[in-house]
């Protein structure tokens, strides 16, 4: 179903006139006469207290998102209890061992907090902080560590810096601080940015490793959750790729050291990670290539446009090759969930990329998205990145330091070389978009369908009524609501603790959770049989 | 899993390592969602928000609604007063409750907002509804912003209007789950006297799926019984740390006698719920409850062999453990352990007290500890058995323990914030799952030709 604008004016009749002039902005209704190039949506902007969001804090964006799934630095959450305590294992990232990273050398399912109390707030937490550093670098020795400041932090001014240096120095292990108080910003992403700086400045670059293979990658922007870099690893491997690191999912600091080895950056999620994308082609002359493994066509894309991307026959050849095998074994299963999934609508609402990935894969069921927002995105995001020259600064954006980045005198080399094509092919392929580009989300919605940013409590609620989907796909504070309102849902995540719903593999799995969720019995279940007899309605949703 | 923990003892004195307490709104918010028709609203920025819904959202397996005054850093240097006018404002139009409860979190009690005198100049609609209480999270624990919040209705809300007290009772049920409530609720009516519980979220965290979506589901207490509990005769203050200082304040203002107990969770806990209630309004107590509990007493008899002697590491908020210890006791088990992360001295001294009287030496008690320290006490000396919240999985794989989740958060199994551990059904509850628990392990652990059908 599709709706039209004044359907949208309804949706809003409830705010009070300046709620009602923020929130305009920030939805966008797709239709025929804007479908070349998506109108203005407002983003990245405050939220309007007393408005039920669903976005996060800028230490949620930093700890909680980038840094804290780094799985051999000890991140110690400097703040009262609370922080880091909701921090603690709920994002799934899963990390393993490797030939690198021994088993006791993995914290990722631990929490560190300096637990501030009254005192340490008045006189000051510096040395507690000390205290503990000191303290964990004795009961763990960890390679690195990493120190996340929190609301009360900044307010009372802990010097972070001071004492991640002095720490340093006494015990010659990486100690990196992030000033990521959750104030800062208007949501998780000005945490992402204060994270992808300090993994720039402080990590990046530092290792001497010498990485053997052909064809080196990293994947940024990827988390492991329900382990989706694990498929997506494995994929790349059996053609022929060495994945150098993932970031941060199951990523280790020891591996982050050497990202700079990589011949070319892939980047999954957009919003989280494009600054270390961008920092490293300016540094280091690494190209990057926007690439979405979310979905069966889009996995096959982005398989084919990175083999295109190396400009060599053989690659691009052996790509087929695991194209063809992989769908050879997934599609007779594939068609079976199809048959349930086909003709079905849903709304995504997920922190950044998310929301825009997810469509490929649901697309490959038969499935349309007819709502679809970001919790903390930028307008690129929506938009594509060609708008982020008219994006203005506001004093919350300008809070979040941008580092001054320089090509590096010694490890510099042009992108091209670093993929072996020749300096013309590159330059035609940049502005075909191939490399260093997003076009936003905007492109793959359909004609009546709507965009919007940010989206609270009151709007989902008013946009289920009104598009009455067949299935939500949420994060876990709105999913038990949509089953309140009888519409299935489906976490976008944590997955409902399943995954991975990356690559083909990950496809299998999807859809079939997908096929659980509309097909639940209990849905046909929830009225009661004694008011069935009265009602007997034709076409009664719980009939 | 867990394999960087040390073997030996550490020094380890500042901050927490895998804690065993959350911060104090989120205690705050899970109260203020025990009265009807309210909607919690963080006076911070939305990020803590976000965590605290998140934190209950995953332990309840329901809808948990609340709004923020979203600061940024503006507000954060120039006071949060503009955002919470603005916040009640938009609020009152867009969802319309019949109540807000604001609790504070460390960024608004840092800067030192004054919530009063700001909730005074808002506009809040005829008929309407503000509270607050200070939550600052560098103080106590989730249980005590459970407590403040809870402090926060009685001064608010609670009156007496002078006439002769009710024959009723008010019940502080503590940070339990709806179906504790129910239980307790039960209870109360099967001694036949009438009672306002609040906070109580039967009904707000354990709702139905229903033909029709409704923001505020049935449930929670009415504000009337809130405002009327001044009237009634007595308040049992069910656990000390979540309910002693309400019902205290409750007796200062309005003259209600607060009886404070136990958590009814284990058998004497529960006998000394109702002889309060027996001995405030001399009821007495009927064939049913004797019934229940003489299951309870049957079944840990015929079972004391499952689970007697049997050492325990348990953990969580200090009134459940309390409760669960002195069940542990009547068990016949050997509470070794015993640790909760909310700060209280009191604790350790309520703990020993009862370890000594059952003749029990050589445990370990800790108020303000950690898992990590729990850790390493199993690692020096392991148990039989470790009790608490989901975070204690880890623990239990890394030391091969079997594990009964109890308590909060339970963010890995379902089903328990239906399910009592509290009165004699709850008794029945707990048996079943230590003894399961212990069992399991024994049939898997054991030899084929140990492997018995007749347990
Ligand atoms: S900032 Fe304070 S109130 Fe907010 S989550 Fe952290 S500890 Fe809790
Ligand atoms: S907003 Fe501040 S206090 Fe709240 S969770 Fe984020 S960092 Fe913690």
């Amino acid at each position: 179903m599709t709706v039209t604008e004044s359907e949208i004016e309804d949706v809003m009749a409830t705010y009070p006139p300046k709620v009602l002039k923020n929130r305009k902005k920030h939805l966008v209704l797709k239709t025929d006469d804007c479908a070349a190039s998506c109108p203005q949506i407002e983003a990245n902007t405050r939220t309007v207290p007393g408005i039920i969001s669903q976005r996060g804090c800028c230490y949620a964006g930093c700890k909680g998102v980038v840094v804290g799934p780094i799985k051999d630095m000890v991140s110690i959450t400097h703040g009262p209890i609370g922080c880091g305590y909701y921090s603690w294992g709920t994002r799934r990232n899963k990390a393993r061992a490797d030939d690198k990273t021994p088993p006791e050398q993995i914290y990722t399912a631990m929490c560190f907090s300096t637990d501030m109390q009254e005192s340490d707030i008045v006189f000051g937490g510096e040395k507690k902080l000390a205290r503990m550093i000191d303290e964990v670098v004795e009961a763990f020795h960890p390679r690195a560590i990493n120190i996340c400041s929190t609301c009360p932090i900044g307010l009372i001014g802990d010097d972070l810096n001071a004492v991640a240096k002095a720490a340093e120095e006494k015990y010659g292990i990486t100690v990196i601080p992030y000033n990521c108080e959750g104030y800062k910003g208007v949501s998780q992403s000005s945490g992402h940015h204060i994270a992808n700086n300090q993994i720039m400045d402080k990590i990046i670059g530092t290792g001497t490793d010498e990485l053997k293979g052909k064809y080196i990658l990293n994947i940024l922007g990827e988390y492991n959750i329900g382990g989706d870099g694990w498929e997506i690893e494995r994929i790349l491997g059996d053609i022929g790729y060495t994945v150098n690191s993932i970031l941060t999912g199951d990523s280790a600091y020891v591996n982050i050291k050497n990202l700079h080895k990589a011949h070319l950056n892939l980047v999954q999620c957009h919003r989280s990670i494009n600054y270390i994308a961008e920092m490293m082609e300016t540094k280091y002359g690494i190209p990057w290539m926007k690439c979405n493994f979310i979905g069966v066509e889009a996995t096959i894309d982005s398989l084919r446009k990175l083999a295109e991307s190396f400009g060599d026959e053989e690659l691009m050849a052996r790509t087929e090759v695991v194209i063809e095998r992989e769908i050879a074994r997934i599609t007779p299963a594939l068609d079976q969930y199809r048959k349930i999934c086909k003709g079905k609508t849903a709304f995504a609402f997920v922190g950044g990329s998310r929301s825009h990935h997810y469509q490929y894969l649901l697309r490959d069921l038969g499935m349309e998205v007819v709502v679809a927002g970001y919790e903390f995105a930028h307008r690129d995001d929506y938009e594509g990145r060609q708008v982020i020259p008219t994006i203005k600064s506001d004093a919350d954006s300008k809070n979040i330091p941008e580092l001054h980045i320089e090509p590096d005198p010694e490890m510099y080399e042009e992108p091209y070389l670093h993929l072996n094509l020749s300096k013309e092919k590159y330059d035609q392929m940049v502005k075909e978009g191939h490399f260093g580009y997003y076009e936003g989300m905007y492109p793959v919605m359909k004609d009546g369908t709507v965009m919007v940013d940010d989206c609270n409590h009151y709007e989902t609620e008013e946009l289920l009524e009104m598009f009455h989907p067949d299935l939500i796909f949420s994060g876990v504070r709105d999913k038990y609501i949509s089953h309140k309102m009888g519409v299935p849902s489906k976490q976008l995540h944590s997955y409902d603790y399943s995954g991975p719903y990356a690559g083909f593999n990950g496809a299998l799995i999807f859809a079939k959770d997908v096929a659980h969720a509309l097909t639940t019995p209990a849905w046909k279940m929830i009225t009661p049989p004694w008011e069935k007899e009265t009602e007997k309605k034709e076409g009664d949703n719980n009939a | 899993m867990l394999d960087c923990v040390p073997d030996k003892p550490v020094a380890h004195t500042a901050g927490k390592i895998n804690p065993i307490k959350a911060c104090q709104p989120l205690g705050a918010m899970y109260a203020a969602l025990g009265i009807h028709g309210c909607l919690p609203h963080s006076h911070g920025s939305q990020g803590c928000c976000a965590y605290h819904r998140m934190a209950l959202t995953r332990h309840f397996r329901d809808p948990a609604m609340a709004s923020s005054s979203s600061f940024t850093e503006g507000a954060s240097v120039f006071g949060g007063g503009s955002n919470l006018k603005t916040a009640i404002k938009n609020i009152f139009q867009i969802y319309n409750p019949d109540i807000i409860a604001v609790h504070t979190t460390c960024l608004s009690e840092t800067i030192g907002d004054d919530i009063p005198t700001i909730i005074k100049q808002s506009e809040i609609p005829e008929g309407k509804y503000v509270i607050h209480c200070n939550t600052p999270s560098y103080k106590g624990s989730h249980i005590t912003g459970f407590s403040n919040m809870c402090k926060g209705m009685v001064s608010y809300l609670a009156g007496s209007d002078g006439s002769e007290k009710k024959r009723r009772v008010n019940i502080f049920p503590g940070f339990i789950n709806p179906g504790d409530m129910r239980e307790i609720k039960r209870i109360v009516s099967e001694l036949g006297v009438s009672y306002i519980m609040y906070p109580d979220t039967t009904g707000v965290m354990d709702s139905p799926i229903l033909p029709k979506y409704e923001m505020f589901p049935k449930g929670g207490a009415k504000i009337e019984d809130i405002i009327d509990s001044g009237n009634s005769q007595a308040t049992l203050a069910l656990g000390s740390w979540a309910s002693d200082e309400p019902a205290a304040l409750l007796q200062e203002k309005c003259k209600v006698k607060g009886i404070p107990l136990k958590l009814p969770i284990g058998v004497k806990a529960t006998d000394d719920m109702i002889m309060a209630i027996k001995n405030e309004f001399g009821v007495e107590v009927p064939e049913s409850l004797d019934i229940e509990r003489g299951q309870v007493l049957d079944t840990l008899i015929d079972t004391h062999f499952h689970y007697q002697g049997k050492t325990v590491a348990l953990f969580g908020d200090p009134d459940h453990v309390i409760a669960m210890t002195e069940f542990l006791i009547t068990m016949g088990m050997v509470p070794k352990y015993v640790l909760t992360g909310t700060p209280g001295s009191k604790f350790e001294k309520i703990i020993n007290g009862m370890l000594e009287d059952a003749g029990i030496e050589g445990s370990k008690v800790r108020a303000e500890g950690d898992l990590f320290d729990l850790q390493q006490w199993i690692k020096e000396e392991s148990v039989d058995l470790l009790i608490g919240n989901s975070h204690g999985k880890y623990i239990a794989r890394a030391e091969d323990l079997p594990f009964v989740r109890f308590g909060f958060p339970i963010m890995d199994r379902a089903v328990h914030p239906l399910m009592p551990v509290t009165g004699y059904r709850g008794c029945l509850r707990l048996i079943e799952m230590i003894s399961d628990a212990l069992l399991d392990r024994r049939d898997r652990d054991c030899l084929d030709e140990d492997y018995e059908l007749v347990l």
